[in-house]
């Protein structure tokens, strides 16, 4: 069980909290404590909209331990609006429904379960962006 | 710095090996490889391996390799730089050597994947991309290498089937080489109809994880010239870095590191890649070595692609690659693999290759970690 270390990364993963470089402005996410386009280790706190496109996805079918029960599974590359990329699941969508530029925007849902006793573990999946016609 | 020679190697089978423990295989290859320097000691150890301590609960590799193999108390480390590691540990002999500081050294890179089940296996494997932020979302190293080959095909354009000729040619190769994982050559058929480990990813675009120990002697010339009758020199040893994470890539499609890697090596050898006449690159998935290739400045970028469909990366093309199966054939035991490389260019060095055996005078060996955040580049020449 690793209760600090989800504990430590909640706000990013139920909020997507990142962060602006106060010397650059350019955006970061996951936080980090030193800018990766500039090395500056100031930033502001920032939350990002979660609404951007699929760059890239696989569909896992041959599942790690820990992931076994939720195959298959599509993980994708998606390119947040501000810029940076995200890795996470994508979800409410087939497999095969699934495209380079799909317009999707992030939820919170359960990532996975460590056991029957274990922690629930919740976080950003990304769905399908429903445009309002 | 003083020039570096390998002297002696060794390797066991690549597989599955049911009756030999992590240090048994280490053992096995270590031997060999002293065995063929003719040497009975050495005065420093550097172990890569990369799963002992998550798949075997085994820690302190130097010391217990020196131990097991009777080398008695000598100086002893394990390297670590995730599927990179046996490069790390070459890498870090060759400095001990280059430095003076050391004037026999064994390289050894060993790893025991088949203790645990293969679920366990590769959620370790994933451990080295970034744990906080990609594993935890449930991504694959597999997944790392659908993402990236997707990627490649939406922008470059072509089909899964762009991607056959690397599979192809390494199983051809690896039915030549007697310590290869597998030895039997697959069609384009067969790779066309694979089931998917991690869409677009197939059972024949993964290179297989395995057991396996690879090992060499390292001394400088004086040396070599005593012990060998065909020392290799390492006319280049270069690592380069970059973010871990995919998602943290300026341009996930550019392997920096690989990129980085190669300048320095080619730089310190006095050389560039129409030079090369053989690259023993990582392709851990088929995508990674058309991305190596475009990289390391065999092909220009959305065209690694094009030499395999063009046939030159075969034993007869402009610039073979995998020549003794790869990691696709002869296998990846991910911390051996770095070691594996460069025992089969020496091989091709020396003139010891077989049925595979090139007319060559310079090699490259090229070991990557995770989806290529640490690059350990190697130039030798017979």
């Amino acid at each position: 069980m690793n209760v600090p270390r989800y504990w430590r990364t909640e706000s990013a993963r139920y909020r997507l909290l990142g962060e602006t470089c106060r010397q650059c402005g350019k955006p970061i996410f996951p936080p980090r404590d030193v800018c990766p386009h500039c090395t500056e280790p100031q930033q502001e706190p920032r939350t990002f909209a979660g609404k951007g496109e699929v760059y890239s996805y696989s569909t896992v079918h041959q599942a790690p331990a820990g992931f076994t029960d939720y195959g298959p599974y599509t993980v994708a590359l998606v390119k947040l609006d501000e810029g940076p990329l995200v890795t996470a699941q994508l979800t409410d969508v087939e497999n095969e429904q699934v495209y380079v530029g799909m317009p999707v925007e992030m939820v919170t849902r359960k990532i996975k379960e460590e056991g029957a006793n274990g922690m629930i573990v919740y976080g950003y999946k990304f769905r399908p962006l429903i445009q309002q016609v | 710095m003083i020039d570096v020679y390998i002297v002696g190697i060794g390797q066991t089978n690549a597989g599955e090996h049911w009756d030999r423990s992590l240090r048994d295989l280490g053992v096995d290859a270590m031997l060999a490889a002293l065995q063929d320097a003719g040497v009975g000691q050495v005065e420093t150890l550097y172990v890569g391996n990369m799963l002992a301590g998550e798949l075997v609960a085994q820690a302190q590799l130097g010391a217990l390799l020196a131990d097991w193999s009777g080398l008695g108390c000598i100086e002893a480390i394990r390297a670590e730089a995730a599927d990179a590691s046996g490069a790390a540990a070459l890498r870090m002999g060759y400095l001990a050597v280059a430095s003076g500081a050391s004037d026999l050294v064994l390289a050894c890179g060993v790893e025991k994947t088949t203790d645990a089940d293969s679920e366990s296996v590769d959620q370790a494997w994933s451990s080295g991309m970034d744990g906080e932020y990609e594993t935890s979302q449930g991504l694959s190293m597999p997944a790392v290498g659908g993402l990236l080959m997707r990627r490649y095909m939406h922008e470059h354009g072509v089909g899964r089937e762009a991607f056959a000729p690397f599979a192809v040619n390494a199983h051809a190769n690896g039915a030549n080489n007697p310590y290869a994982m597998f030895q039997r050559p697959i069609s384009i058929e067969a790779y066309a109809h694979s089931g998917m480990v991690a869409d677009p990813v197939g059972m024949f675009d993964v290179a297989p994880l395995c057991d396996g120990a690879a090992a060499v002697v390292l001394c400088a010339a004086d040396r070599a010239r005593e012990l060998a009758a065909k020392p290799v020199r390492v006319r280049a040893s270069a690592v380069a870095t970059d973010r871990v994470a995919l998602h943290s890539r300026t341009d996930p499609l550019s392997l920096q590191a690989a990129h980085l890697s190669a300048l320095k090596a080619y730089a310190q050898a006095g050389v560039g890649p129409h030079d090369i006449d053989l690259f023993e690159l990582h392709d851990s998935f088929s995508v990674m070595a058309a991305l190596s290739l475009e990289a390391c400045g065999f092909a220009e970028r959305g065209h690694g692609t094009d030499l395999g469909l063009d046939g030159e990366i075969g034993l007869q093309g402009r610039i073979p690659i995998s020549t003794m199966g790869g990691l696709k054939a002869r296998g990846h035991p991910l911390g051996a693999t770095g070691i594996y490389q460069v025992v089969e260019l020496a091989q091709q060095l020396r003139g010891e290759a077989g049925a595979n055996q090139l007319d060559c005078r310079l090699g490259m060996a090229q070991s990557l970690a995770g989806s290529g955040a640490t690059a350990i580049t190697h130039i030798l020449e017979a």
